[in-house]
């Protein structure tokens, strides 16, 4: 598998995408420079987390229209995989490929511990490794992580089964108390039409090593590996 | 042509940022401040002096990157630079 991590300045995850991409695929995914109009083959393309532009304007905002993204907009309505994590979710949004816009935390405040998700699928590229409603944690780290989109959007997104993680608490419950930042319906991430590009605010490649405290994240990397090779 | 452009969240959507700002007024003394939200202000200066073809601009830049209209409204005043 192919990977290319593409970095914006601000960016701060994109070392730690590539090291869970290379344990993964056993080989270094290329890093790809914002401003770099062209952009290598790719069998998956990452957005890492971080602060791209300093957020300046809106989260994401600015990243969304940098030269890279018009190629990465290209591929993914071709079909190419597109993971966004974290402020990567914010620029999918931003850039179109994602519905709904992700907003300042409930709380006003930075959050940055681990969280238990649901996963609500089990049957996509991202998710085959993990089993339905199985209860996972993954890291969260931010302040714009506030899921929101209109009444019918949401009901569009249930409605096509594209939520792909909630919030939840240890038991798998999705209560408002499990909910850290005011996402409607506890969405912590979703998936297009297609369920090729995900965006998701928590962070898979922060407990994808023993090391780090848990590998919970690892099987999202290797869901992929064997996917696109499948 | 200068355009001086204001970027607010739309009603119904929740504003934690202007409810604090509430919160802090009430608690200087300003018991009546109420439905407080807070918004943005940008200023920009384009190269057209013609205003139907600076308002065509500056709608662009709004709908483009400067507003987000999934949550945001944009409206602005156009004057000579």
């Amino acid at each position: 598998m192919k990977a290319s991590v593409i970095v914006f300045p601000g960016s701060n995850c994109d070392r730690d995408a590539a090291v869970a991409l290379e344990a993964a695929t056993g080989t270094p995914p290329a890093m790809v420079w914002h401003g770099d109009a062209e952009l290598p083959n790719s069998d998956l393309i990452v957005l890492p987390g971080g602060f791209s532009y300093g957020d300046y304007l809106r989260s994401g905002a600015m990243a969304a229209h940098s030269p890279v993204m018009r190629e990465v907009v290209k591929r993914a309505r071709a079909g190419t995989p597109v993971l966004g994590i974290c402020n990567g979710f914010q620029v999918l949004t931003e850039a179109g490929l994602l519905p709904g816009v992700l907003m300042r935390n409930a709380t006003l405040k930075f959050i940055c511990k681990d969280v238990h998700l649901r996963v609500e699928r089990e049957d996509t590229l991202y998710t085959r490794r993990y089993a339905k409603s199985e209860v996972v944690t993954f890291p969260i780290a931010h302040k714009d992580g506030s899921y929101f989109a209109d009444a019918e959007t949401l009901k569009r997104l249930e409605g096509e089964a594209r939520i792909a993680f909630r919030y939840c608490d240890r038991r798998g419950q999705v209560t408002p108390e499990a909910n850290p930042n005011g996402s409607r319906n506890n969405i912590a991430g979703i998936y297009n039409e297609t369920g090729t590009v995900l965006g998701l605010m928590p962070h898979p490649e922060r407990l994808a090593d023993p090391a780090l405290g848990g590998t919970d994240g690892t099987k999202m990397f290797k869901s992929l590996v064997e996917s696109i090779a499948a | 042509m200068k355009a001086r452009i204001t970027i607010t969240l739309k009603p119904g959507v929740l504003d934690p940022q202007g409810k604090a700002i509430e919160g802090a007024l009430h608690a200087l003394g300003f018991g009546s401040a109420g439905n407080v939200r807070q918004g943005k202000y940008i200023e920009v200066e384009v190269a057209a002096s013609d205003p139907a073809q600076a308002r065509a601009e500056i709608e662009r830049m709004c709908k483009e990157l400067l507003a987000n209209t999934i949550i945001e409204n944009y409206a602005y005043e156009l004057e000579a630079a």
